[in-house]
């Protein structure tokens, strides 16, 4: 107390009477709280509470003492508001707390100096309202530094925090806590988090990775540690975590590109959700990764395209050397094979592509360098688009751009060729003539000015406008205003001289205008062109010559300069007819006032003019003044930022700024691309809690964490088609198993050789989901896991062929349990080998009906997790089983059978896709399967299969192909061809096939439902028998005969389905009413009356059998 | 990344500062106020500046520059981009950006900006997160706030962070659930002497008012999404889908926001619906030049011509203007020579037109320049490039 007494006399400077304080305080850390313990600060304990009282006990004393203080001289009007503010502080009410809080952050944010409120704010930290605590939050950050100890008494609030509840509180608190720049609580920091990084939430994840940059520039000791975390982070599959490590990676250890192989895939194929910000981010670092482990995709092309493109712009010294050193390597390596891209290299590629219509400029950017560093030639184009399309925003964008277009152009000429019209007055690089010529009317002489210049360099460096460009300058000579014809004229004369020969005519219009031209600088710049191709124009040189003498007194000083030039000029080629005119033009000049000229007359008269001591310079004077001159290089101010990676602001600034990484050059071999494969353990090992997470990657599902399951509101339709399309165009979608899946498989080894064999009939090798039915209470828990395995198999969907080939085999050795199947290892093979034959080219977008389906069984499962729903967890069983197509007998040793795999087919959403089973029961292989000229009724359409080469005795292998049967159960007919048969076969669906699941709440059925009656209506009674009765059963009956989704539902004898068709999309809604009697009654309600009746008929059947 | 951000109005005063990492004296501006002096015009202050230990990078709107500090190697346009974030988050708070309206709302600007930025990293930016964790002040709060003393700030924990959904809040509920769509379409057209059009391209944008309940899934359909040329997307489009059927389907935020901006390219070549003819002239003996032009209709299909405004930029030997318009009002500023003439709609039954004599500086010879003439019009309810959308569908 007695301290605080004597403080206001000791400070000097008005209002940093705290602070004065506070330099006090933070010298002796024992100081702050009064006869508190040394190592205060560390009782982590709960009881700081105590400890926040301390200082309010100090501070009222102090408050009130501050007033009356003995500073006569000192403005009164500060620390008396300081005063009642403090004061306001003090008070139980929120409501002055507030306005105390509000006035402060106030003086904040206009710089002023609140730093003596410290002790005031800081106990407020642990206040109830909501506002109060945040704007204590936003001051604690921002003098926390300045007062560290006093700092130190909210740790403990944060602390708690850290273990609430609820994530977006255990988020906050790390977000101040990491905030508060105070190196005493780096221990603190690192163990929260340490913590934060495993915690469940993703969002509290996010700000874990955004405290690591934090802790690091506090405490760079600490870096290893936090790349341990870092790696963790970097694993982790959500969206919204990506962005924020990667960015934490870019600030700590930049140069740990290892760290990125194993998550490579993931990020490429995160990245599209990933927000806006964690975009551009992870794009840079992926640049930068990619350029150290691909092989550079221009190598090769380079030798290809350099040589006439260089041919085509000779005179591009930049150019030239560009390609110069590029075929300096490819030639050295003459023998090399030819290029192939790595598919991780293509998959960044393709995966950046659709970012470029991103509404952030930032993004584009990011992508544009992306493919300008990274992309062959021929792909490069497509990001000169977007960058055009960017000019239209803001001008501080456009000037990034622009300098940044403005390197591309030069390193990749042609590329904005097609946009040239959108630069015109933009941009100073290409320009358009015609449009040019309309600014040229306009006012501003500057910019008239600098338009013609830009025509000039847009000559030099686009050879097919050149002439163009002339002509449209030699007009212009015409123009009246000076200026403008001047201008003109220095950019011909730069022009000419890099093609002279052709342009006789234009110089002699040129001669004409000499005079009428007044500006001294066109004068000169005509007459040194003249003279230099006087033997272009014989006859006119001495003309203007002589026109010259005539006037040369009144000339300016560059005129005469470039007379006495253009006369020595003439005098050497054609002395006979200038020699007097020169004699006169020198002698004229010797008594010039400027020495300039006089001097250039006696050195010119000497050199040319024969004498006695001068000859033997005489001889080479000829050689002097006629040597052929470089033609200029015009060239643009940013020819020499391209060792800039594009778009940083190193590039922007043309110097290396703080943190600036290298990007650096192409490797010669490529690394070991195998560093990138996901071990298949690495899947499995993961938390379950972990994987789970990972399936919101794709955006759209709401359900998260804490906030309980709002019914999945809507099972994500992109997701999946954007996860799908994106895992693999060219692989389906491979599926690894997890341990529980196995486990699952053997308690269900009767049925699950049905269902598994359609498995592996399906190229996707889509998991099926076993059953809930057997399941009652262990569903949560089970359907987590489910959508654990297809999580963690969607991830290893993404990974390439290679490392394909290493998952599957384990992992189906894992599912299928030996005995289970006579299925054969080798059928694997061939499925592998399928996939990789099935074109690139179709798309596999799945419609968003299809994937967006609920259901079945497992929603009540849900109730109490969060898992959002997966495809492969609706569509519990493939239908009917295997039906056969082709006999073996009829065959001659093929044979033939499908199912209905009830997965979305992968080209065309409208299409049912069947899956083909062959094997070979002959002797001898059967090559060259495909599918023969169908014959189709009306509307009915194929997607055939791709051909399978060859097929060996014993082998089987499996094809989809999709049907689109336009909603009908008509015959689909078509021929099996093989090298030398042709088999007639022909497919019909049952009716339940020719639709996908739907997901809908009860109150969407009943309002659909409402929808579809009358005639729409089919109702069938009918008495379930014992066997059937069940939740269970009756669910699984029903799916097994019509495709479609459960729908939640209140009641419990009532069972709802719905779906859609394939073709049309019309709803196929099924109710089933069933009494404890065993009585029941069936509703469908469909449009399309044929099918409702047809499916009447089928559910019927299966359930009363 | 973004170390500290000023705010500087057109005087030069610093009226707002905040940091997100350790403080940065603000003695770094004078850096920028250099540049400032240096560029006649407030538009003209270079958007990078590179000072011994910072770079500036600055964005100007609304008469206030927001000028960003930033250490180390940053793209950028990252730090551009999000600086018109900030300022479009501020307009839609507080429907104007201004320096009054942000000294008046220092307190909610500072919160916004703390939620924005997280140790200069972009947090929060999409402004329904943003309006769930800082209610934006309205009149009514304002008063019930005073007289009740709650608070500005959301007492409820914003879930729309958490979400995949990041830009749609949760739980939002209508009584009346409706869908606006605005499709707004710029022609820049240079239309040369003779009336021939030299470049013409169209910019379009689709602005929507989205008011829905629930967690509703959109998907909108173009007549003929071919002519868009190049477009780009608000973030809740899915990409994959436009590219494979070429239809737009999304979760929209909630209210106002921008859907897609597109471009249609000039190949595509368009009518014009406004002619101007001109008739100006000067006459070297005299001083008196004559000036006269008329405004008119072309392929409007219909609709009438409403907002028109034709400014020219007079040579500089034009003294003076004596003119008389047959509709609307028009100026001419002797100083700057830029005559402007607000014409307002159209009436194809009697053409505007402007007709009168110019004054030119005596004893000069002939001004040798054409005047450009500027045309700015407006039609309501007529898509020049014909790409409107024809179906919507929603689902839920």
């Amino acid at each position: 107390m007695q301290r605080f007494l004597q403080l206001p006399g000791a400070v000097v400077r008005p209002g940093g009477r705290g602070a004065g304080a506070a330099d006090q305080e933070a010298a002796s850390p024992v100081l702050a709280p009064e006869g508190g313990p040394p190592p205060w600060y560390q009782a982590l304990q709960p009881e700081e509470l105590r400890w926040l009282q301390a200082p309010e006990e100090d501070t009222i004393p102090e408050a009130s003492l501050e007033g009356p203080g003995p500073e006569p001289g000192q403005s009164q009007s500060q620390p008396l508001r300081h005063d009642d503010l403090k004061e306001m502080l003090d008070t139980n009410k929120d409501s002055l707390k507030l306005e105390a809080m509000k006035r402060i952050v106030a003086m904040i944010a206009r710089g002023k100096n609140a730093s003596d409120l410290f002790p005031a704010v800081v106990k407020n930290v642990a206040c109830k309202n909501i506002e109060v605590k945040k704007l204590v939050y936003v001051y604690l950050v921002r003098y926390a530094e300045e007062q560290q100890d006093l700092a130190l008494l909210s740790i403990s609030t944060f602390q708690r925090g850290l273990k609430d509840p609820n994530q977006l509180i255990r988020a906050s608190a790390l977000r101040v806590l990491s905030s508060i720049r105070v190196p005493i609580i780096v221990p603190i920091m690192m163990l929260a988090i340490k913590e934060a990084a495993s915690d469940m939430s993703p969002y509290v994840r996010k700000t874990a990775a955004h405290a690591i940059p934090k802790l690091y520039s506090l405490d760079s000791d600490q870096k290893d540690q936090l790349i341990e975390v870092i790696e963790k982070l970097l694993a982790d599959k959500t969206t919204l975590v990506a962005g924020s490590v990667v960015m934490a990676f870019e600030e700590v250890c930049p140069e740990r590109i290892d760290l990125i192989h194993k998550n490579y895939r993931k990020l490429c194929n995160l990245l599209i959700d990933v927000e806006e910000w964690g975009q551009v981010v992870i794009i840079s670092m992926l640049t930068r990764y990619a350029r150290t482990q691909f092989l550079s995709p221009t190598q090769n092309e380079s030798l290809l395209e350099e040589n006439p493109e260089k041919a085509f712009y000779g005179s591009e010294e930049d150019e030239a050397k560009g390609p110069g050193s590029e075929e300096a390597t490819t030639a050295a390596l003459p023998a090399r094979k030819p290029y192939v891209m790595d598919p991780d290299h293509r998959l960044l590629l393709r995966n950046t592509k659709p970012l470029l219509q991103s509404r952030s400029a930032a993004v584009v950017m990011a992508v544009a360098q992306l493919y300008f560093h990274l992309a062959p030639k021929a792909e490069v184009g497509v990001i000169a688009k977007a960058l055009v399309r960017l000019l239209r925003s803001h001008s501080e964008v456009q000037y990034v751009v622009l300098q940044n277009v403005a390197t591309m152009s030069i390193k990749r000429r042609g590329m904005f060729e097609p946009y040239l019209k959108s630069f015109y007055i933009r941009s100073t690089d290409p320009t358009q003539i015609k449009i040019l010529k309309t600014y040229i009317r306009s006012m501003d002489k500057d910019f008239v000015a600098a338009t013609i210049q830009a025509i000039g360099r847009c000559a030099t460096n686009i050879g097919r406008v050149r002439d163009t460009c002339l002509n449209g300058l030699v007009q212009l000579l015409s123009n009246r205003d000076e200026l403008v014809v001047a201008e003109s004229v220095v950019v011909i004369k730069k022009l000419l001289q890099m093609q002279p020969a052709q342009h006789g005519e234009i110089i002699k219009h040129l001669a004409k205008l000499t005079d009428n031209i007044q500006v001294p600088m066109a004068r000169a710049s005509i007459l040194w062109l003249i003279g230099e191709y006087c033997e272009h124009v014989p006859k006119i040189a001495p003309d203007v010559l002589r026109k010259m003498a005539k006037s040369f007194t009144a000339e300016e000083d560059i005129v005469k300069l470039q007379v006495i030039n253009l006369a020595a000029k003439l005098y050497l080629t054609n002395s006979k007819q200038t020699k007097l005119l020169t004699q006169y033009v020198l002698s004229l000049a010797k008594y010039d006032q400027n020495y300039d000229i006089r001097d250039r007359a006696r050195f010119t008269r000497q050199l040319i003019v024969p004498s006695e001591q001068g000859g033997a310079l005489s001889r080479h004077a000829k050689k002097l003044f006629l040597a052929p001159k470089p033609a200029p290089v015009l060239e643009s101010s940013f020819k020499d930022r391209d060792h800039f990676q594009l778009g940083s602001l190193s590039h922007l600034l043309n110097a290396k700024a703080t943190g600036y990484q290298e990007l650096p050059d192409w490797p010669e071999e490529a690394p070991d691309p195998s560093v990138r494969n996901v071990e298949v353990p690495e899947w499995t090992k993961c938390s379950n809690r972990e994987k789970r997470k990972e399936k919101e990657k794709p955006f759209y599902s709401d359900s998260e964490g804490e906030s309980g399951p709002t019914e999945s509101a809507d099972s994500d339709p992109e997701s999946e088609s954007a996860s799908d399309s994106k895992s693999s165009s060219e692989s389906g979608s491979g599926e690894s198993s997890s341990e529980s899946d196995s486990e699952d498989q053997e308690e269900e080894k009767g049925k699950s050789s049905e269902s598994e064999q359609s498995e592996e009939e399906s190229g996707k090798r889509k998991m099926k989901k076993r059953k809930k039915v057997a399941e009652g209470q262990g569903e949560g828990s089970s359907s987590d896991e489910g959508s654990d395995s297809s999580s963690s198999s969607s991830e290893s969907e993404r990974t390439s062929d290679t490392e394909e080939e290493q998952v599957e085999p384990d992992s189906w050795r894992k599912k299928t349990p030996p005995s289970s199947k006579s299925a054969p290892v080798a059928k694997e093979i061939s499925l592998l080998d399928l996939e990789d034959f099935t074109p690139p080219s179709v798309q596999p977008v799945s419609p968003p009906t299809i994937v967006s389906t609920s259901l079945a069984t497992d929603l009540e499962g849900l109730t109490l997790t969060d898992s959002p729903l997966v495809p492969s967890l609706l569509s519990p069983v493939s239908g009917v089983g295997r039906q056969e197509l082709l006999h073996r007998v009829a065959g001659e040793g093929l044979a033939v059978d499908y199912t209905f795999s009830r997965q979305p087919f992968s080209g065309d959403p409208h299409m049912v896709s069947v899956h083909i089973h062959f094997s070979n029961s002959s002797e001898t292989p059967i090559k060259g399967l495909h599918v023969g000229t169908p014959k189709l009724p009306p509307g009915i359409s194929i997607q055939e299969f791709p051909e399978i080469e060859s097929l060996a005795p014993g082998e089987s292998a499996t094809a989809v192909m999709g049907i689109n049967f336009c909603d009908s159960t008509q015959v689909a007919n078509f021929q099996l061809c093989t090298q030398t048969r042709q088999f007639y076969v022909s497919i019909q669906p049952p009716v339940g096939e020719l639709m996908a699941p739907v997901f809908m709440s009860e109150n969407e059925f009943k309002k659909e439902q409402g929808k579809l009656t009358g005639m729409s209506e089919i109702t069938e009674k009918l008495t379930l028998p014992d066997t059937c009765r069940s939740d269970h059963i009756v669910v699984q009956k029903v799916t097994t005969v019509a495709n479609l989704g459960r729908v939640p539902c209140g009641t419990s004898d009532e069972y709802r389905f719905a779906g859609r068709t394939l073709t049309s999309g019309s709803l196929v809604l099924l109710t089933l009413d069933a009494r404890p009697t065993g009585a029941a009654q069936l509703t469908v309600n469909s449009e399309k009356m044929v099918i409702g009746t047809m499916l009447v008929k089928d559910v019927v059947q299966a359930l009363t059998q | 990344m973004i170390h500290s951000l000023f705010l500087i109005n057109s005087s030069g005063d610093i009226f707002l500062e905040k940091h997100w990492k350790s403080v940065v004296s603000r003695s770094v501006c004078d850096y920028f106020f250099e540049a400032q002096e240096r560029a006649t015009e407030a538009e003209n202050v270079p958007p990078v500046i590179p000072t011994p230990h910072h770079y500036l990078l600055s964005v100007y709107r609304h008469k206030i520059f927001f000028v960003a500090v930033i250490q180390t190697e940053v793209p950028p346009l990252f730090v551009i981009e999000f600086l018109h974030r900030v300022v479009d988050t501020f307009q839609d708070y507080f429907g104007v950006c201004s320096e009054p309206v942000i000294k008046d709302n220092v307190v909610v600007v500072y919160e916004v900006l703390e939620e924005m930025l997280d140790n200069g990293f972009p947090l929060a930016t999409e402004s329904n997160i943003l309006k769930e964790l800082i209610k934006p002040p309205t009149i009514l709060r304002t008063v019930v706030n005073t007289i009740t003393g709650s608070t500005n700030v959301g007492d409820q924990l914003p879930t729309g962070q958490l979400s995949v959904v990041p830009w749609r809040r949760t739980g939002v509920k209508y009584t009346n659930n409706e869908a606006y769509f605005d499709v707004i379409e710029e022609i820049d057209a240079i239309i040369d002497k003779s009336g021939s059009t030299i470049t013409a391209e169209i910019q379009g944008v689709i602005d929507a008012c989205v008011k829905l309940t629930g967690m509703p899934d959109l998907t909108l359909s173009f007549m003929n999404p071919r002519l868009l040329d190049d477009v780009s997307f608000h973030p809740c489009v899915r990409f994959k889908r436009w590219e494979s059927e070429r239809i737009l389907s999304f979760i929209p935020p909630d209210g106002n926001f921008r859907l897609l901006s597109y471009h249609v390219s000039a190949q595509n070549l368009v009518a014009i619906p406004v002619y101007v003819k001109h008739n100006i002239s000067f006459r070297d003996s005299s001083s008196l030049g004559r000036f006269e032009i008329t405004v008119g209709p072309k392929q409007t299909m219909g609709k009438t011509i409403e907002g028109v405004i034709v400014t020219s930029q007079m040579p500089k030997g034009v003294l003076n203007m004596s003119l008389t318009p047959s509709q609307g009002t028009h100026t001419f500023d002797p100083v700057t020579k830029m005559l402007s003439w607000d014409v307002g709609k159209i009436n194809p039954q009697k053409l505007p037109s402007l007709k009168g004599t110019m004054s030119l500086q005596a004893g000069a010879s002939k001004p040798d320049e054409n005047p450009t003439i500027n045309l700015h019009f407006k039609i309501q309810q007529l898509a020049i490039s014909g790409v409107p959308r024809s179906l919507h569908s929603k689902t839920f």
